[in-house]
């Protein structure tokens, strides 16, 4: 390769690359996972539609977002990628079998004019949001948390250990957030009653969050103190922090103003400053975890 | 009960590609088709196809959503199942990945969304951009695919360092010595099953007197256009691969021609049956052309081939699957010419619409280039055997160790039971759109 890069530094840019790539993934495909979490809770054939209709054109484009991801990661760290996935078996063949019923249910549910089969690629579409939104939360909470790896970069630890209590609350926390930003999405997409509905669902959703991400960084200083050494005195943290901050408040200040385009980027910025705060500590590679 | 890793993470990943690889050569194949039929559509400003456009564009929908769906799983099967072939040559291999999603798929999946969707609402021009965009994107789809699957079977631009393959040269690796005979041979088989699909079922819809006058149109374009990629796809596509792999790996070449002994001046095997062991051809019935597989391989008659008793016995692929599977392929390959070819001489002479037999022939051939495509695709993955890369890394070194049996057997049946209800359902849905037909001319006009 070029002289003037050494190898830290490609790391430093594929570790930025694969960082933008996980933050552009929970703000694209976030916000259609998030519809299809939404569409678990209607019974309304019209108001189904129009989620279907709101992503159709837009939610295989924000998958490839995890495919280029997923490749990223193999070019990149392919000791990161053949231990996780490996290590991760049952959980990633959960994680396709919900992405391979998603996927179909979009081209699926209309072809055929019966209540019984729309049922099914409703629930398909729905269930097949719902697992991808909760695991990507559940994944960060273990990465974070640290997993049992042997000195040869093998992973000892079993599925069932991977739905600790501490990685299932932050599953919740990224299922929750996927979905308020679903909402937001959708009050672009919509108008009427249905849209009266979102703007009432949102603040529920938002305090649901808002306490959710407490208990999270609660848990976190509690379960795994590490994680916090050094990220008070990183002036970035701070940064970070108040751009969360800011941006969460904006969703339901910029909703109640019925300002909905604003209210998604500031749910996006939202996405992004609280994926980004994990970023400072990765102190973790301190306690034996050799991921990144 | 001890369960093989390695045999069912192979059985998986057997299955898994071999069902994907049904749905992306009809997508590519579909796509270029729809380029040439939107183009007719806003150039001549001709109504008819932009229904044929819209007919065929719902299948192309539905063929790109199960590809979609198919094609998850393998770019994190790798990972999961194949964890020491992914630690020794991630550097490398994990790159064309990468460059699939950047490259293909944001291209394909976002110009696709603007096709289906945008027809009416943005201009004919930027529509028929779009569906060549979703063209242009599955093709360079295929591109990196095979450029990773090319640097597998002639790995090139590489150190062997740190105990893993380290990338040195980057063009090198992508344009390995197999890549573009393997591109242009696969996505050629690519174009052969997206005629044959148009073909059939418009032969369909012609025999069921269905929008007849629209399915002329379409299977015209489609039977001129499938007579020449199925003649381009042995010569001199399906010419230069083979000499590529006579001079590259010379072990395949000399499974899939069933040359079990070093020869000057071998023949071309036409039909025989390999027992083994020892290696033996039954009921062996060679062209009558002296050196004629010589002469194809090296451009001379008296060229010595290396038969498999040169090599030794645990690097030499399973001779029955490598020699039948190829042997079919071509079969295949030939039927495809002969029957485009018949086609378009009746076109010709305009006796086509009253031959319903050939009409009907036509419309049973459809999964044949899909079957040819997979036996292909055995042919090179088999006769690869035992290395996973080519003579660097053999496949059983390459899955991933710390998998139990019974994690394997798990999702080798999930994926069997939602692969077989995917499989069943596209059937389904494509006959249901088939036999629905293009929508009626009004509905276009609004």
């Amino acid at each position: 390769m070029m002289e003037f890069l050494d190898v830290n530094t490609l790391r430093v840019i594929w570790y930025l690359l694969v960082g933008v790539l996980i933050i552009g993934y929970a703000i694209l495909d976030g916000f259609d996972l998030g519809v299809g979490v939404l569409h678990l809770f209607t019974g309304d054939e019209h108001e189904r539609r129009i989620h279907l209709n709101a992503i159709g054109p837009v939610w295989d484009g924000n998958e490839v977002w995890l495919l280029t991801g997923g490749g990223a990661l193999f070019a990149a760290f392919p000791f990161v990628y053949a231990t996780v996935f490996s290590g991760f078996y049952i959980a990633f063949m959960l994680l396709l079998t919900a992405l391979i019923c998603r996927a179909v249910s979009f081209e699926f549910r209309g072809k055929v004019d019966s209540q019984q089969w729309r049922a099914v690629w409703d629930w398909a579409f729905g269930l097949g949001s719902l697992v991808p939104a909760l695991l990507y939360g559940v994944a960060i909470g273990n990465v974070m948390r640290g997993l049992p790896i042997d000195k040869d970069g093998t992973f000892t630890g079993t599925f069932l250990g991977l739905l600790n209590p501490y990685s299932l609350l932050i599953g919740v926390v990224s299922l929750v957030l996927f979905t308020l930003h679903g909402a937001v999405y959708l009050t672009l997409k919509t108008d009427g009653a249905q849209k009266e509905k979102l703007v009432r669902q949102i603040p529920a959703l938002w305090i649901m969050l808002v306490v959710l991400y407490f208990l999270a960084s609660a848990a976190t200083a509690w379960t795994s103190p590490f994680l916090m050494d050094g990220v008070f005195s990183n002036p970035l943290f701070y940064v970070l922090v108040l751009l969360m901050g800011i941006s969460l408040m904006g969703i339901p200040v910029l909703v109640k103003r019925a300002k909905y385009f604003p209210a998604f980027l500031s749910s996006s910025a939202a996405i992004a400053s609280m994926v980004a705060t994990l970023k400072p500590r990765e102190e973790m590679r301190h306690t034996g975890i050799v991921i990144f | 009960m001890n369960l093989d890793v390695e045999l069912l993470s192979r059985l998986q990943f057997a299955m898994t590609i071999g069902f994907h690889f049904f749905f992306p050569p009809l997508s590519i194949g579909l796509g270029w088709l729809l380029v040439i039929f939107e183009w007719n559509g806003w150039r001549k400003n001709d109504e008819s196809y932009v229904r044929i456009g819209k007919f065929f564009g719902k299948i192309l929908a539905l063929t790109f959503a199960v590809g979609v769906a198919t094609g998850v799983v393998m770019e994190f099967q790798f990972g999961t199942n194949w964890a020491q072939y992914s630690k020794f040559v991630g550097d490398i291999f994990g790159a064309p990945l990468a460059a699939e999603g950047v490259f293909a798929f944001f291209l394909e999946s976002g110009f696709l969304g603007l096709y289906l969707f945008g027809r009416g609402k943005v201009s004919k021009g930027m529509h028929w951009f779009s569906a060549l965009m979703v063209a242009v994107g599955a093709t360079i789809s295929a591109f990196w695919i095979l450029v990773a699957n090319s640097w597998q079977q002639t790995p090139a631009g590489f150190i062997v360092q740190n105990g893993r393959a380290e990338l040195t040269n980057f063009s090198e690796a992508i344009f390995n010595p197999s890549t573009l005979p393997r591109l242009l041979h696969t996505v050629d088989a690519a174009l052969i099953a997206g005629a044959f699909m148009v073909v059939g079922i418009s032969a369909h819809l012609i025999l069921k007197n269905k929008e007849a006058e629209l399915a002329k149109k379409s299977l015209k374009i489609a039977a001129i256009f499938g007579l020449i990629v199925s003649l381009m796809e042995v010569f001199p596509f399906g010419h230069l691969h083979g000499q590529q792999v006579a001079q590259t790996q010379p072990e395949k070449f000399a499974a899939i021609q069933g040359l079990y002994a070093s020869e000057n001046g071998a023949p071309v095997v036409m039909f025989a049956l390999p027992i083994n062991p020892p290696p033996e051809l039954k009921a062996r019935i060679a062209v009558p052309v002296p050196g004629l597989l010589s002469w194809l391989a090296f451009g001379d008659a008296h060229a010595r081939i290396r038969g498999l008793n040169e090599f030794p016995k645990d690097e030499i692929p399973p001779l029955f699957l490598t020699f039948v599977s190829y042997h079919n392929m071509v079969v295949l390959g030939m039927y495809f010419i002969l029957i485009m070819a018949i086609t378009v001489y009746k076109l010709y002479r305009k006796t086509l619409w009253e031959s319903k037999k050939l009409l009907k022939v036509l419309v049973w051939s459809i999964p044949l280039p899909l079957f040819a495509c997979q036996l292909g695709w055995i042919a090179a993955e088999v006769g690869r055997q035992p290395w996973i890369v080519y003579k660097l890394m053999k496949t059983k070194d390459a899955f991933s160790a710390t998998l139990s049996g019974g994690e394997v057997l798990f999702s080798l049946i999930l994926f069997g039971v939602i692969y077989a209800a995917l499989g069943v359902l596209y059937l389904y849905l494509l006959t249901k759109e088939i036999n629905h037909g293009p929508e009626p001319a009004k509905e276009v006009a609004v």
